[in-house]
Parts: C-alpha cells; sequence; structure tokens
C-alpha cells in the first residue's frame, strides 16, 4: 500500500515514459495512443471534478466534450477555407492557434454548462443524470442535423493546428502539449480540491443538509463546481479534435459521456489521477483487447464489473492506503 | 439586555393536507435563555423547528431573528444570519475529519465558499476558529479522527462545535442529548447552561430531567399549538400539561 501521491507519480510517469521509449523505437502510433489517453485524461479529470467531489452523476459530460470539438472544428474550418464565421455586425475569422481555440472552446463550453447546470441542478438523483444526459443528446442531434459544418459527416481539418515555437504535426511535440496541459489541468483541479471551494463542495456532497446549516448556498455552489468541470472537458474536446483533426457528432453522443465516465469508475472516482489512470488503462485495452475481437467492449464489461465490486476507489483507490487529509 | 428578543416566531401555520402541524405557534426566544420545546411525538416540533431554520416554508406567519423578518431566507443565508442548528440525527460530513467538519463550518460562517485557491487546512484563519470550537466542547484531541469513527456521544458534541463556529447568535437544538449516556447528558448539561450566556438555545429535548434542570422557560406543544408557556414550576403545576403531556394519572 503506497501514499496516494507516490501512486499519482507513478501514473504520470508511466504516461511519460510510454511515448519516450516508443520515439526511441520509432513507433509513433505509440505515441499517438498515449497522447489519445492523456487528452482523455483531461476529460475524465473535468468530469470527476463534478461527480467525484461534487457526486453530481452527470452523464452529459459528451456535451462539454463535443463543443469543446467542434470549437476547434468550426475555427480552423472557416481558417483553412479562409471564409470569415460571420460578417455583420463584426467581422469574426477562424484562426489555427491553438491557444485562440482552446479559450473559445473553454469559454463556449463553460457556458454550456452553465445553461445545462442552472437547470438540471435544481433536480437530484436519477432526474440529474437523465437531465443532463437530455441536454447531451439534444446537442448531439443538433449536431447531427447542422449541414453547414458537415452534418452527420463531421469535419476534417487538413493540418493541425499550431502552437507558438512548437511543430504540432511532431507526434512527440504534440504529446508533450497535451502532457502538459493535463499537469497544469491536475494542478488546478488539486488546488481546488483543497481549497474552502473543494472542501465546501465534497462537504455538500457527503451531507447536503450539513453545508446548508453552515450558511453554504449548495445550489450556487454545485453550479460553480459543473461550469468548471464543463470547461475542462471543454478544453479537452478541443485537443481531442486536433489529435484527430476531425470532429463528428460521435463527439457528443452518450457513448462519450459513459466512456469518460468509466475512465471515472475504472480509475477511482474523487481520485485526483484516477482518470488518468482509467483513460490509459481504457486506452490500452481497446488496442491490445481490440486487436483480439471486435467485441472488445465485453471484456472491458467484465473487467468494469471486476472494479466496481471487488477495487472500491478503482485502481488508485485499490492501490493507495486511506490517508488523513491533514495532519493535527 | 437580558430581555431582548433574538428570535420571535409569530403566529406559524402549516398544515400537510388536514393535520395541522402548526397552528398558530408563537413564541419567543430572549437573550441568555434556554427555552425549551416539549411536547408528545407527533406534536410538530421537528416540523416548527424546520420553518424556524428555513428548510419547510409556513403557510402562514413569520419568524423574526435580530430584529428582522427572516421568513423570506433560506437555510444557508438564516445560517449565515447567525442561527446555529444541530440535528436529532448528527447531520456530518462522515468522510472527513472532525477538524475538517469545524473548518466547513467555518468556511460557511465566513463567506469564503469562493475561495478557490488557498488549501482551507492550511487557513490559519479558518483553522483558529474551527480549533477554538473544538477546545469549547472538548474534541481537540480529536481534531484529526474521521468522523465516522467517533462515539455518537462525540458526534453530538461535534454538531455541537460546528455551530459554534458559525458565531451564532442563537442556537436551535434539535433533541441533543438524545441517545447520551448519563454521564455525557450531565456533562452536556453544564455545557449548555454556560453557553446559553454566549447565545440563547432553543431546545427540543425529551430528556425531562435535562429540561427541568437547564431551561430558564418551557413550552409546551401539543397539536401543533402551544397550550402553555412558563417557568420550570409553572409548567410543573399546569393542569392542562398534566393531561396532555405529563402523563393523566399525575393530574389526578
Amino acid at each position: 500500500m503506497l501514499p496516494e501521491r507516490m501512486i499519482n507519480l507513478l501514473i504520470l510517469g508511466l504516461l511519460l515514459a510510454v511515448p519516450l521509449v516508443a520515439l526511441a523505437m520509432d513507433e509513433p502510433f505509440i505515441i499517438t495512443l498515449a497522447t489519445k489517453a492523456a487528452v482523455l485524461a483531461v476529460a475524465g479529470v473535468g468530469l470527476n471534478l463534478a461527480l467525484g467531489q461534487g457526486g453530481l452523476v452527470s452523464f452529459g459530460h459528451a456535451a462539454y466534450f463535443g463543443v469543446g470539438g467542434y470549437a476547434m472544428g468550426i475555427l480552423a474550418s472557416h481558417a483553412q477555407s479562409y471564409t470569415p464565421i460571420m460578417e455583420v455586425p463584426f467581422l469574426i475569422e477562424g484562426t489555427k492557434s491553438m491557444l485562440v481555440i482552446w479559450l473559445v472552446a473553454i469559454v463556449a463550453s463553460a457556458l454550456v454548462a452553465l445553461l445545462v447546470g442552472a437547470l438540471s441542478l435544481r433536480t437530484s438523483g436519477v432526474y440529474f443524470i437523465m437531465v443532463t444526459l437530455a441536454f447531451g443528446q439534444m446537442l448531439y442531434y443538433f449536431a447531427i442535423s447542422w449541414p453547414a459544418y458537415g452534418g452527420e459527416d463531421g469535419l476534417s481539418i487538413y493540418v493541425r493546428n499550431g502552437f507558438p515555437g512548437l511543430n504540432t504535426l511532431d507526434p512527440i511535440q504534440f504529446f508533450g502539449l497535451c502532457f502538459a496541459v493535463l499537469l497544469i489541468v491536475l494542478f488546478v483541479v488539486n488546488l481546488l480540491n483543497k481549497s474552502p471551494f473543494g472542501l465546501a463542495l465534497n462537504g455538500a456532497h457527503q451531507n447536503e443538509e450539513r453545508a446548508r446549516t453552515v450558511g453554504i448556498n449548495v445550489y450556487r455552489l454545485r453550479l460553480t463546481a459543473f461550469v468548471i468541470s464543463g470547461a475542462i472537458t471543454g478544453l479537452a474536446g478541443a485537443l481531442f479534435a486536433d489529435l484527430n483533426r476531425f470532429v463528428s457528432p460521435t463527439m457528443f453522443s452518450w457513448h462519450t459521456s459513459g466512456e469518460i465516465m468509466v475512465f471515472i469508475i475504472l480509475g477511482g472516482v474523487a481520485r485526483l489521477c484516477g482518470p488518468v489512470a482509467g483513460a490509459a488503462v481504457y486506452i490500452l485495452l481497446e488496442h491490445v483487447l481490440g486487436g483480439l475481437s471486435e467485441y472488445w467492449h465485453i471484456y472491458l464489461g467484465a473487467i468494469l464489473l471486476f472494479v466496481v465490486l471487488f477495487a472500491k476507489g478503482g485502481l488508485v483507490g485499490g492501490l493507495s492506503r486511506r490517508e488523513v487529509r491533514h495532519a493535527g | 439586555m437580558p430581555d431582548e428578543v433574538i428570535l420571535d416566531v409569530r403566529d406559524l401555520h402549516k398544515s400537510f393536507g388536514a393535520l395541522k402541524a402548526s397552528d398558530g405557534i408563537s413564541l419567543d426566544l430572549r437573550a441568555g435563555e434556554i427555552h425549551a420545546l416539549i411536547g408528545p411525538n407527533g406534536a410538530g416540533k421537528s416540523t416548527l423547528i424546520k420553518q424556524i431554520a428555513g428548510g419547510l416554508k409556513p403557510d402562514r406567519g413569520a419568524v423574526h431573528f435580530m430584529g428582522r423578518d427572516v421568513s423570506a431566507l433560506s437555510v444557508a443565508q438564516r445560517a449565515q444570519a447567525g442561527l446555529g442548528r444541530t440535528f436529532q440525527i448528527s447531520a456530518l460530513a462522515m468522510e472527513y475529519t472532525v477538524m475538517e467538519n469545524a473548518v466547513l463550518g467555518a468556511i460557511g460562517q465566513s463567506g469564503r465558499t469562493f475561495g478557490f485557491f488557498r488549501p482551507a487546512m492550511k487557513d490559519r484563519a479558518l483553522l483558529d476558529i474551527a480549533g477554538a470550537a473544538l477546545e469549547r466542547v472538548g474534541l481537540a484531541d480529536h481534531a484529526s479522527t474521521v468522523t465516522s469513527e467517533l462515539s455518537h456521544g462525540q458526534r453530538r458534541q461535534l454538531e455541537v462545535a460546528v455551530a459554534l463556529t458559525l458565531a451564532p447568535r442563537a442556537f436551535l437544538m434539535d433533541e441533543p442529548m438524545a441517545g447520551m449516556g448519563a454521564e455525557g447528558s450531565r456533562e452536556l448539561t453544564g455545557f449548555l447552561r454556560e453557553l446559553k450566556h454566549q447565545a440563547p438555545i432553543l431546545l427540543v429535548e425529551h430528556d425531562m430531567d435535562a429540561v427541568f434542570a437547564l431551561a430558564d422557560r418551557i413550552s409546551v406543544l401539543v397539536y401543533g399549538k402551544i397550550i402553555a408557556t412558563g417557568s420550570v414550576d409553572e409548567i410543573r403545576s399546569n393542569a392542562d400539561v398534566k393531561t396532555a403531556y405529563l402523563g393523566e394519572e399525575d393530574a389526578a
């Protein structure tokens, strides 16, 4: 049994080591797989803030993942076709700059999360799950039926967007960028978890009545967490779109919401690096089992069942010992 | 001012279908006193407490606190205004340590719920408030104990400590003695007797010995109505109360 911090370092160390070894062995595909794990981990870390810390079981986080993806797709597609996004009342042009795209993805997904959260947080339990799912599906069907941006076929972006000082088409450099984003997100989420906000959020998860009775506005607290959570998942969506140089309505579908949730359950609910471990294992299984059988999800299901039944707290929870979060 | 009215409940009505849980209840809580609310099971004590705390909206009537009409305020806003509440069944964050629960109270009171970046458990101001509250109830030695591992009595103490972190102007205590042993009950009685000078206590309690030992005034609630309010002696000798609550055989 190791302290959780050691396990976190181990997980991140492994995720960093795999592409470096792959680079030495000239296996760019493995680097791409690691990049995918890092990007999906960001999405998972985002959802984990709402689901793990806040106890808000959102089954519609694909909405933010998709909004982030389409933010990238729309901005980059206009840039590659040299057409403005709109001209009246003022001119907005597309861009191939990742920094601008990330910013737009974060703001847009935060706004959508604000709207969805403001409505869905008035419900709780199963209703909350269903309302978030419904919003996700609404956006899915909206994307399918929006011909301007590819409809069902999605949008292809021919050249990966640019980041100052990097050649983003080089797999290892793009991995480095995504890994850095993951580290920053983990750093911020860790600060949030330990802050008064995080303590209140988890406290309200454990006992809502208690939080109210000490004067905490639980609705506002949860809405704030939900918006931050959505924004992080939106950022992941923009990165995912850039990784594939392709966006499609699939990013919005409830399968995507479920997958992000699976990362968390596999890795450890409310564990800082749980979604990182979960996403990495998921990608590994998809690659290894997917090579054996088209129906690899059956094995994934069995593994998930095992984790839920026997390793409460997921991979991270199973490996780490319980800690008291402060001394004295 | 010893007779200053801190909490003033005016003509509360609350019905659930045909059941009148609160049928025109008026009572007040004055500075420095313990006002005990007693009544048989089903008399509407919990319903009344919920309406005072803000969790349940009365059909009619008003709650004034510190000279202000708080009827429209939420539970959280009333807590912010200084209404400290303890529950009959401990409502604590069970996975948190004792200290974390107390810090949670300090966060709510300080209005720092939206502090995002400084670790709460390293914040001197929060830890001082929380530590002082734990010290007062005698839980300082258990600060790092996980709450779910506390004994029943210790949880009750922690409830009081969390209420204390709010620097409350009045306490609402719902059966603080429930499930406590004789020893614990006695200790808590002594503690509450002292605490009332800091902020008055509206006490719902089944333990009659504790009520008679502690209360400055007692109100008796029966079927949603207050049938008597008065000192311990007045209540003991009130014929209606004897009939309705203390047992009819005593009235004979």
